[in-house]
């Protein structure tokens, strides 16, 4: 008698572990495929790198890197070769540069216009539309740069080549606005009540309120905007393919026609560059340079948001 | 007496010419702030009147070309008889494939650095990572594209290709997005489920997930919608321009429609610039309803704790 009521227990103990360990094993293997999802991120990083050092070394392999960073010409698609990448960084920060004209008061102004003056009302209609402006695609600027800007300019400036650096760079100039105003507003926001009023307080008016009490307090973000937006000019891409141009050349003049490092990307791309040659290689070494230098300002914008920010109560 | 009179008077001049120079000064000081508040609201205004200049002159341009047969008919040499048919079908394509690759991968890794991660070193490189791949040019995910998919894994220039490209681009953004969604459902619904004896994953499945996939959707869709707009990295990996036909399988070759519209571009024709504008516009319609989808998408699953 006693067996057998000890019998059904045990065989109810024994499945009970025997689900519970089930579930366990489920749990964790459930919980490793989620962590495999989570390292496809690193993954991704480490294949970019690997690409871009793997066709790098080739290239290097070919031609010096005192050429790539000592010559001034960059004809790697004509007969008589040459690899100095300087054209193409000088292009590429030129156009940066115009864009960050355009893009940095503009969006600088407009955060302050959203966080100290624009009722709760407005800035509820007039952050959304400046979302529009950060989502329309690429190519659709690059189509306007080219079929509007351009030509208007050409009859401001004469001497405007069909394809030039200022259109370019003040159509890629608006398209960064969002995101400088959007971070900036950010940072502004975050500066406490408590120091406006003070400052009201003390007799300050709206304007030296937002430029000498929050502006200086939220620096740090703003600087952070601000270098974001430079990474992210000098990675754009289909602005400067569509109306910058394909002619690389060390100028400063904004109304001729230059190229950029991702310009000549896209244009070794649409061409019918074997996989074997050279030409192919350098549009990794270019590619190279340019996520050293986009990772480089990311990092700096990190770096700056976390080593000055602020941080109040 | 006469002496306080005196002093009293002088005070009082005093008083008057300083408030006099004061409020001259205070008027100065608020002229320079209505200049400053004119120049903030222009600056922002120059947005607007941008994006309705751009729009308007899009839409002029595309106006006698938004006809049938702009959806019906292949690329071809000849404008009038070039249509976005098989690059129309090729987005379709894509943002199918795109959206099977980034979203169950995506929203498993949200889940596992939301519910699971420890709190150690690999959990806060995985995120710094995160951040970091978000502020890579796209075109670098092109030479992505193309070295690891186009040839190491020998897919070809293929929609395969092109989606697995656009899966890894829209990824840091589809986590972004369902990690926030997932961070607003509240622990006190965690606490309950883990109360009543549910193991971790049934208290992701059951009621996790379900609470916060209005959130997950509508950031994943707009994730999709900037894959639609990508240009650069389908021209990297060598997305083909001239495509006479319908794509019948992921391992087909392909084009999308923001290579359509660069294609009509860089030609140097007239009718095929405003042949380009009317596939923007096709192209923003898209756009546009994918949003409103996600705005809707938004209040209809929007819960309030």
């Amino acid at each position: 008698m006693a067996v057998t009521k000890l019998a059904p227990q045990g065989i109810e103990r024994g499945s009970l572990s025997a689900s519970k360990r089930q579930r366990a094993a489920g749990e964790s293997a459930i919980q490793m495929v989620l962590f495999l999802c989570a390292v496809v991120s690193i993954g991704t990083t480490l294949g970019i790198i690997y690409v871009l050092l793997q066709e790098t070394v080739l290239f290097f392999q070919q031609v010096s890197p005192l050429e790539f960073f000592g010559d001034t010409r960059w004809t790697p698609l004509f007969a008589s070769q040459r690899f100095g990448v300087w054209p193409l960084v000088v292009g590429t920060v030129l156009v940066a540069a115009g864009a960050m004209v355009v893009a940095l008061p503009l969006g600088l102004l407009a955060a302050i216009y959203l966080s100290e003056y624009a009722s709760d009302r407005m800035r509820r209609t007039l952050k959304p539309i400046l979302e529009i402006l950060a989502g329309i695609p690429t190519v659709v600027y690059g189509y306007f740069a080219l079929t509007f800007v351009t030509p208007l300019l050409k009859q401001i400036f004469p001497q405007t080549q069909t394809f030039n650096a200022l259109s370019a760079s003040i159509v890629m100039g608006i398209m960064i606005l969002p995101t400088v105003a959007s971070i900036s507003e950010d940072a502004l926001s975050a500066v406490p009540r408590s120091l406006r009023e003070a400052a009201f307080g003390l007799g300050a008016t709206r304007f030296e309120v937002a430029t000498r009490i929050v502006v200086p307090a939220a620096l740090s973000g703003i600087s952070a905007a601000f270098i974001l937006a430079i990474s992210r000019a000098i990675g754009e891409t289909m602005i400067v393919a569509i109306a910058a141009g394909q002619q690389p050349k060390i100028t400063l003049n904004p109304l001729e026609s230059i190229e950029t490092m991702t310009a000549y990307i896209v244009q070794v791309s649409l061409g019918d560059t074997p996989h074997q040659s050279l030409a192919y290689k350098t549009i990794f070494a270019v590619g190279m340079l340019l996520f050293v230098m986009t990772f480089g300002l990311n990092l700096v914008s990190h770096w700056i948001t976390r080593r000055f920010r602020e941080v109040y109560e | 007496m006469t002496i306080d009179a005196q002093t009293f008077a002088g005070q009082r001049s005093h008083d008057e010419a300083f408030s006099a120079v004061n409020k001259e000064q205070l008027q100065r000081r608020h002229q320079i702030g209505k200049v400053f508040e004119l120049l903030s609201i222009a600056s922002i205004m120059v947005g607007m009147l941008f994006l309705i200049v751009l729009l308007v002159d899009v839409f002029i341009d595309a106006l006698p070309w938004l006809r049938p047969q702009l959806f019906t008919e292949f690329p071809s040499r000849f404008p009038e008889r070039a249509g976005l048919r098989s690059a129309l079908q090729g987005t379709l394509w894509l943002i199918s494939l795109t959206a099977l690759f980034s979203f169950p991968i995506g929203i498993g890794a949200a889940i596992y650095l939301e519910e699971y991660a420890p709190k150690n070193w690999f959990t806060q490189f995985i995120e710094v990572n995160i951040a970091n791949l978000a502020g890579v040019p796209s075109i670098i995910y092109g030479l992505l594209g193309l070295g690891l998919f186009v040839r190491s894994f020998g897919l070809g220039r293929t929609l395969m290709a092109g989606a697995l490209t656009m899966a890894l681009l829209v990824m840091p953004v589809v986590i972004v997005a369902s990690r926030e969604a997932i961070r607003a459902v509240p622990s006190s619904i965690r606490q309950a489920a883990y109360g009543l004896g549910a193991t971790r994953w049934q208290v992701v499945w059951s009621h996790v997930l379900p609470m916060s996939f209005g959130g997950i959707l509508t950031g994943t869709i707009l994730a999709l919608s900037r894959a639609i707009g990508e240009t650069a990295p389908l021209i990297t990996i060598g997305a083909l321009t001239f495509i006479a036909f319908d794509p019948r399988g992921p391992f087909d070759i392909f084009t999308v429609l923001p290579i359509q519209i660069f294609n009509w571009v860089s030609l140097p024709q007239k009718e095929f610039h405003d042949l380009a504008a009317a596939g923007i516009v096709v192209l923003l319609v898209v756009l546009l309803s994918m949003n409103a989808l996600a705005i809707y998408l938004r209040s209809r699953f929007q819960q309030r704790w």
